[in-house]
């Protein structure tokens, strides 16, 4: 299973993907018809994410078709939690988005059209 | 029925058969239905997938296009060769 050469490996692990994507603007679909769009700050394996600058979106259907939908949209400063800064022990308010990692269906670069 | 060493023929292990799967065409269906088609770049133990070049469909049509796309492995139900 121990596996020496990195190089010669074809697979990179899937999170690899989410790594190089730290510090660009993300596409995140959540589970419940919703959707994040945000500068990834930081991840972990269990896709916790740190987010600025985030836009949330939420996606409603107002017709019994299930074709018509409506965007709800809002951005971090109307719910921005607060983050605990292991530094100096303080809380301090943040742009920031904690996001939890149950909720994540997808990441992609890329904002969709 | 005991496992493993006895060669089944064709039979692989699903990690195997993933790892085949790398570099090709796979459908990929979530638990909620939405259905991702790609060229597979990666898969984790956890079923973590990078896909490269994905549609999404919902209800069968077309939703969005993705260049790279990771969907986290909790929400799948399968992966397919397409």
């Amino acid at each position: 299973m121990a596996d020496t050469a990195t190089d010669s490996a074809p697979v990179s692990e899937p999170l690899d993907l989410v790594r190089l994507l730290l510090d660009e603007v993300v596409f995140v679909k959540l589970r419940g018809d919703r959707e994040l769009k945000g500068k990834l700050h930081a991840y972990d394996s269990h896709c916790n994410l740190v987010l600025g600058e985030v836009e949330e979106t939420i996606y409603v259907v107002v017709d019994e078709d299930g074709d018509e939908e409506i965007k709800a949209s809002r951005t971090c400063p109307h719910h921005q939690p607060v983050l605990t800064n292991p530094q100096n022990g303080t809380n301090r308010p943040s742009v920031e988005s904690r996001k939890c990692c149950d909720s994540v269906v997808l990441i992609s670069p890329h904002i969709p059209t | 029925m005991e496992n493993g060493s006895v060669n089944q023929g064709e039979g692989k292990d699903p990690s195997t058969f993933l790892s085949d799967l790398i570099g090709n065409a796979v459908l990929v269906k979530l638990n909620s239905g939405v259905i991702y088609k790609g060229e597979l770049q990666s898969v984790d133990g956890y079923m973590n997938i990078a896909l490269e070049k994905t549609d999404e469909y919902v209800n069968g049509a077309k939703r969005r296009s993705y260049g790279d796309a990771f969907v986290r492995g909790n929400n799948v139900m399968y992966i397919a060769a397409d």
